[in-house]
């Protein structure tokens, strides 16, 4: 296995890390939440800067508002709640006081796809990828893990316009170094192949590494690449892969419909048609479970990754 | 308020009047009803009672904010932003047509000067402008944030999320308006979905609310005067403004037919008799 981590976090609690430690830097910056301050990590921040949090109540929709009037008089505001209710719930208001109105919003969202677990489908948004990309001048960034988060809850901060930040609830592995930059829109290269591709996005990239080993182990060399950018997406770096590799697979926990595994076969369908495979949820809600039973029942594990990198070899011309 | 003063501010309005159904009859289609019915408090607001920079800034700071929230009553902010000094007059020839920074509602996305947020899916901008007020207190600014909503838009949730809010956490430094024509685009509201007693529903909601003519110029000025000595004083405060839907026009007044058509070139003509033009048509 060519990475290991020594402990597991949650990617919420690097978003609300990260949003302390960026609000120390940067006095501009102030925190919305909607009734979920200790699910969202925000207790420190708040505890911190009490004058630059806003608690709104359960008013998604009035915190997206107020999140883009304060952008005028140069705040930076940061909004937290789950990705249900950061995205679908408020679709309208973020597209026209927000993405169409230019305004330098930062949505971040927490418990996102199934890994939510038990509470259910309701709250389990498999959508907000392919909802947020296809708003104009909407960035959307799904994390891996705590570090990452972390990274990219500071770095967003730094970029002018609206950014939705996707993340987690589980404890997952901490694989990725800590304290390393963070590159709005860079892909990162986590292993080199020949073979086949993987691109993965969020909790899912730690199971395209699982995967990498196995595949390894049967003497293939694979292409991993951590896409924690979705829009705007780093095409070169797909398109330089999957030009060595001729073949790729993509992993997420996002429908396949709307997710990172469209976007990646426009870049190719455009530019250099390979056969791809997607791991994803496919077109179906989630339910009640546990996280990796759920992620197991719905076909989001290192097994699904590996079992499409054959089928997507075998179609390879 | 001097009569003198205020006989230029009614000329300044009778021009805005005109702007809106040359706008209308120009574009072929548009808001005239809601608009001509604002351009009393528009006029006001920005001849008179705003502290405002003459340059537009999209950041705002240290002068008062406006948000229209009720963005299909584009026609009469445009104008009153052009015969403000904002942009040229001959612009607002531009309205609703393609390549135009005047859309059919209001956006910042066309770069237009003075409009700072998109406006027109109603219900959003009494949050925006609590967002932009908030912002205020933060940057240590004791200028004022308005705001301006439909009766109407009033059917909407987010409305009541947003007063709620404003209360809870003294957001007082925002005057908010409402245009209580009692008129939507099915019917009165009385018919449609009954707002009443807007009054005593912002009461209830914990704003301090004030009620006048919006189409007298005189009352609702000191209207506004009264409110702004409420500023800073712990509660969000409300305009509940009775205004005639096509004011100015009499084939356009008690009816709701006029939300949504514009008038044609006859009636255009007949409208046009009825309001003086003050400062030169575009």
């Amino acid at each position: 296995m060519k990475y290991s981590f020594s402990e597991k976090k949650d990617t919420r609690s690097g978003f609300g890390d990260g949003l302390l430690e960026v609000a120390k830097k940067n006095d501009r910056v102030v925190g919305l939440c909607a009734d979920l301050t200790g699910s969202l990590k925000m207790g420190d921040f708040k505890k911190a800067f009490p004058d630059r949090f806003f608690q709104v109540g359960i008013a998604e929709a009035n915190m997206i508002g107020i999140a883009a009037g304060m952008t005028i008089g140069g705040m930076i505001p940061y909004t937290g709640t789950f990705a249900n209710f950061s995205t679908g719930r408020v679709y309208d208001q973020i597209r026209q006081s927000i993405a169409y109105s230019k305004k330098n919003v930062k949505i971040c969202a927490s418990h996102a796809g199934l890994t939510l677990g038990e509470d259910g489908a309701t709250h389990q948004i498999l959508e907000d990828i392919g909802l947020m990309k296809m708003l104009p001048h909407m960035t959307v960034i799904n994390t891996c893990d705590y570090n990452q988060t972390k990274a990219a809850t500071i770095a967003i901060a730094d970029l002018e316009g609206p950014v939705y930040l996707r993340f987690g609830r589980p404890k997952v592995p901490v694989f990725t170094p800590d304290n390393d930059s963070f590159e709005v829109g860079k892909a990162v290269q986590l292993c080199e192949g020949s073979d086949v591709t993987i691109i993965a996005t969020g909790h899912l990239v730690w199971e395209a590494l699982l995967a990498e080993e196995i595949l390894s182990n049967k003497g293939l060399s694979v292409d991993v690449i951590n896409i924690h950018t979705i829009k705007p997406l780093d095409e070169k770096a797909i398109i330089d892969s999957v030009r060595e590799t001729k073949c790729v697979v993509t992993a997420e926990e996002h429908q396949i419909f709307g997710g990172l595994g469209e976007s990646v076969a426009g870049v190719l369908a455009r530019s250099f048609p390979a056969p791809i495979e997607m791991v994803g949820v496919k077109d179906c809600f989630g339910e009640s479970g546990e996280p990796d039973e759920l992620m197991v029942k719905y076909g989001l594990t290192k097994n699904e990754i590996v079992d499409a990198a054959m089928k997507v070899i075998a179609r390879k011309a | 308020m001097k009569k003198k003063e205020l006989q230029e501010l009614q000329g300044i309005a009778s021009q805005v009047r005109r702007d809106i159904v040359r706008m209308v009859n120009n574009a072929g289609n548009g808001h005239p009803g809601g608009a001509l019915g604002c351009a009393d408090l528009l006029t006001l607001l920005y001849f008179k009672v705003m502290e405002r920079k003459e340059k537009f800034e999209m950041n705002g700071e240290n002068e008062d904010l406006f948000f229209l929230s009720n963005g299909h009553i584009s026609a009469v902010w445009y104008s009153v932003l052009a015969r403000s000094g904002y942009f040229d007059v001959e612009e607002l020839k531009t309205h609703r047509k393609i390549d135009s920074r005047l859309q059919g509602h209001p956006t910042p996305y066309e770069e237009l000067e003075g409009v700072r947020m998109a406006s027109g899916s109603l219900g959003q901008g009494l949050s925006v402008a609590i967002g932009a007020a908030l912002t205020k207190k933060l940057n240590k600014e004791n200028k004022v944030v308005y705001v301006l909503m439909g009766d109407g838009e009033q059917q909407e949730g987010q409305i009541w999320e947003a007063a709620m809010f404003a209360a809870h956490h003294k957001v007082d430094n925002l005057i908010a308006f409402i245009d209580h024509n009692k008129q939507q685009i099915d019917g009165s509201t009385d018919e449609v979905m009954s707002v009443e007693s807007l009054k005593d529903k912002y009461e209830s909601f914990g704003w301090n609310v004030f009620e006048c003519d919006g189409n007298n110029m005189e009352k609702l000025y000191s209207t506004i005067i009264l409110a702004k000595k409420e500023v800073g004083n712990q509660k969000p405060l409300m305009i509940l403004m009775k205004t005639e839907m096509g004011y100015g026009v009499d084939y356009m007044m008690g009816t709701h037919k006029w939300h949504g058509v514009a008038p044609n070139d006859e009636e255009t003509k007949k409208a046009l008799e009825q309001l003086e033009e003050t400062l030169g048509d575009f």
